[in-house]
């Protein structure tokens, strides 16, 4: 058991690192050709934490880093969609990860694949429209592949920090 | 810890692709067919419903975006917000296609051929 301040250190440590790759991010000049599709190098941090620490912390996490990078790189629009695909992909993650039957790889999947999901749901909210559905497809599929590119490597993360818990 | 791939993964990723390839598949049933017009919405009020079939160059929400229709497809050609991802988004032509900037709130939607109130039931 770690004193609280040193837990709050962590948490510190954890949002700088969220934050720097949220930054690494900007720098890729990767277009999928789908609105709101990107990497999501980010969740890395937020999946790898999911298992490390508790899940209240992980919220906190989520919602510091959301909220910062929005305010350094975005505008705030895109905090709001992150806020509601990053907290919405939590959810779903933390909800699949209790009952112990999905590997890191499942539960970042579903991570990425419900990030969209949320986005989408602010963008139906903002624009008023359910023409954005057109985007449901290219959207399950990015996320899919990019939930599957961060699952692997928080698997290698995980596998190399089986001794240390936050 | 096990980090290995479990069976769930394997047929959670494949329901995902399942409905997207399903979404896809309404999609482009949906969408075949002739397309008349589209319509360009700024903040959710019609702005303009524009024909395909003649090409045209459209000023959207006082110069903040600029539509383009030629050879019966609609492209945004213009925007002034930061992303872009309007811009690099290709010409739509299809029935319920659409063209999002979202930072500007402008929709530009395709028609469907025919107008009536069969639409509200196909939808």
């Amino acid at each position: 058991m770690m004193l609280w301040r040193t837990r709050t250190a962590f948490l510190g440590v954890f949002t700088a690192l969220a934050l720097i790759f949220s930054y690494v991010e900007t720098l890729i000049p990767i277009s999928l050709g789908i609105p709101g599709a990107k990497l999501g190098l980010a969740n890395l941090v937020i999946v790898t934490a999911l298992y490390k620490m508790r899940l209240q912390e992980v919220y906190v996490l989520s919602v510091v880093r959301v909220v910062l990078s929005g305010l350094i790189f975005g505008n705030y629009i895109s905090i709001l969609y992150s806020l509601a695909g990053g907290l919405l992909s939590l959810t779903v993650m933390a909800a699949l990860k209790k009952g112990d039957r999905f590997s890191v790889t499942g539960i970042s999947v579903a991570g990425g694949v419900f990030h969209n999901i949320g986005q989408l749901l602010i963008a139906m909210f903002i624009v008023e429209t359910f023409s954005i559905s057109y985007y449901i497809p290219g959207l399950l599929a990015a996320g899919t592949v990019t939930g599957l590119m961060i699952g692997i490597l928080s698997g290698q993360m995980l596998k190399r920090l089986v001794n240390i818990q936050f | 810890m096990n980090t290995g791939i479990k069976k769930n993964d394997i047929l959670l990723i494949f329901i995902v692709l399942a409905v997207a390839g399903l979404a896809y598949f309404l999609h482009s049933v949906i969408g075949a067919g002739g397309a008349g017009s589209v319509t360009v919405k700024v903040n959710g009020v019609i702005e303009g419903v524009y024909n395909l079939g003649e090409d045209q160059e459209i000023v959207i929400n006082e110069g903040t975006n600029y539509l383009v229709i030629k050879n019966g497809k609609a492209d945004m050609t213009k925007a002034d917000c930061p992303d872009k991802l309007c811009v690099n988004q290709k010409a739509v032509s299809k029935k319920h296609e659409s063209i999002i900037c979202l930072p500007n709130k402008v929709i530009v939607e395709v028609n469907s051929g025919e107008k009536g109130e069969y639409d509200a039931v196909a939808n």
